[in-house]
């Protein structure tokens, strides 16, 4: 059992709301999965510049000096802001490669938990109310985000098994259910040249969807492209810098609702994470068809 | 009459409440106000008494409900009236999955479209769907009837014992051993009734098709030994 939730916003007049309701959500959904949590955010957009989130089991010592470190290795234009364990590293879009190397040289320790223009990822072990008050998500802006509570079947309960994986720019996956032929895929996905972090069969799935948008398709075409490559039980909500889907698996017996109004469209593995939504009471509420793709595009 | 808000009360007061009633005669009526989803709302009650739920309940409503008239003026999550031996419940929104599961005895009714698995290993209960059901619907129904006034999805029916299955839309297919059945006039008969009691008399029971089992799977054939 895990708990997801999912808020896309149409009205640009709740994005600065998007951390608290999404916090909201996302500690509602606290006794599907009280191991860890984590939450991605699309924030705004910084011409040509990029976010690398990173994460230290020890970030003040890792985070120290940091900046001046990257930027003798070559990294000029850097900035970071540390939150708790996590810290987002600002650097110029074509560098982001570049800086990811010089960290791994720098601080073998440091994790990359996601990058993108406009994403940001946090997720750690512990209650959800106490992850999201420590990155204090409650006051982030966005136009969209998920979040997952998790109660690990797969691996271990660790930061790094921790909900949403991101395995490319401005790409993220949660995920309620657990993968069967997750081993095979990684081997052919690393074979493909896509960089896996973990064992966790989620964030095969995460790659998977990577590998398929980078041969051209669009979320929708790689979600589609998921139920047939894909075995095992699943519900996914997905990101990416404009778009947010939502699959189930055939047989369909992990929970899903969703809501639309013409403010939102909003996903919960229950409806208890949906009730405090502005205008819940009059939206279209539907569970999700089994095999169905739902995607959404800004 | 009693209203529980739960928004200011714990459900386990509501359900205490209500399991403290008893006799054979009807109850003052119960209603209770911001569900927001909350799990097992009204579970378990063993006397004759109305609750009205205004709102949208979580997982297990009115399950093992015996006698009590429940309606959930909402949708419902998954597992309502799971296990009812009797009673009426009555969903005025969509039902989740396995709604009505292995119930032995009462009466839902959906007004809205019930998800997968509905009826699933039902033992006695009377379903009644306006809408459409989900996949794999009814399977390994021992007794009792569904009636689907919508479509039914992929592998209604499968692996069926003895319950009834009536259809007025598509089914997208059956599951293993469930087979279209003649219209009799017994079940024209039982079908009005069960129409009735569900509120519905805009439809006629011969726009149905009944399914049931074709009995080929549960009992054991000697030729199949071999596979043993």
């Amino acid at each position: 059992m895990c708990g997801i939730v999912g808020l896309f916003l149409k009205d640009k007049s709740l994005e600065p709301q998007l951390g608290s309701l999404l916090s909201e959500m996302l500690v509602t959904m606290t006794d599907r999965g009280p191991d860890s949590a984590g939450i991605a955010i699309y924030g705004s957009d910084q011409s040509n510049l990029a976010k690398i989130t990173i994460q230290s089991p020890d970030p003040e010592t890792d985070f120290a000096g940091l900046t001046d470190e990257l930027r003798k290795a070559g990294i000029e234009n850097v900035s970071i802001l540390p939150k708790s364990t996590h810290a987002v590293l600002t650097v110029p879009a074509d560098q982001i490669d570049a800086t990811r190397s010089a960290l791994c040289d720098l601080r073998p320790d440091v994790r990359v938990m996601g990058t993108g223009s406009t994403m940001e990822i946090y997720k750690e072990v512990g209650l959800p109310k106490d992850v999201l008050e420590r990155f204090k998500i409650a006051d982030m802006a966005g136009s969209h985000g998920i979040g997952h509570t998790r109660m690990a079947t797969e691996s271990a309960v660790t930061t790094l098994g921790a909900h949403p994986f991101s395995t490319g720019l401005d790409q993220c996956l949660v995920h309620n259910g657990s993968l069967s032929n997750h081993n095979n895929l990684r081997r052919s996905l690393t074979h493909d040249g896509i960089r896996l972090e973990t064992q966790n069969d989620s964030e095969v799935a995460a790659a998977y969807l990577t590998g398929e948008m980078a041969k051209g398709k669009n979320l929708g075409a790689a979600l589609t492209s998921a139920l047939d490559d894909l075995d095992g039980f699943f519900t996914f909500v997905v990101g990416t810098k404009s778009g947010f889907g939502v699959v189930r698996d055939p047989i369909a017996c992990k929970p899903a609702i969703m809501a639309e109004t013409d403010a939102y469209v909003a996903f919960g593995s229950e409806y208890r994470a949906l009730v405090n939504l502005p205008g819940i009471e009059t939206a279209r509420v539907w569970e999700p068809e089994p095999a169905t793709v739902y995607f959404w595009e800004h | 009459m009693p209203v529980f808000d739960l928004a200011t009360t714990e459900l386990r007061n509501l359900n205490q409440s209500l399991h403290a009633i008893s006799g054979n005669t009807t109850n003052e009526d119960f209603e209770v106000i911001n569900p927001r989803g909350a799990h097992a709302i009204a579970v378990g009650i063993d006397a004759p008494v109305d609750v009205h739920i205004k709102g949208s309940v979580g997982y297990y409503c009115a399950g093992m409900n015996e006698t009590a008239n429940i309606t959930v003026h909402g949708n419902a999550g998954p597992g309502v009236a799971e296990n009812m031996m009797s009673g009426k419940v009555v969903i005025k929104g969509d039902a989740s999955q396995y709604a009505g599961a292995t119930a032995h005895g009462g009466l839902l009714v959906i007004e809205g479209n019930a998800a997968s698995r509905c009826g699933i290993s039902m033992k006695g209960i009377d379903i009644v769907v306006k809408g459409n059901i989900g996949h794999m619907s009814a399977f390994m129904a021992q007794s009792g009837n569904l009636v689907v006034l919508g479509d039914a999805g992929d592998a209604l029916g499968d692996s069926l014992y003895e319950a009834r299955l009536f259809v007025r839309g598509e089914v997208k297919s059956l599951g293993a051993d469930c087979i279209k059945k003649d219209m009799r006039p017994e079940h024209l008969e039982l079908l009005a009734k069960l129409l009735e009691d569900a509120g519905i008399s805009d439809v006629k029971p011969d726009e149905f098709t009944r399914y049931g089992s074709a009995r080929q799977l549960y009992n054991f054939n000697i030729d199949n030994a071999d596979a043993y």
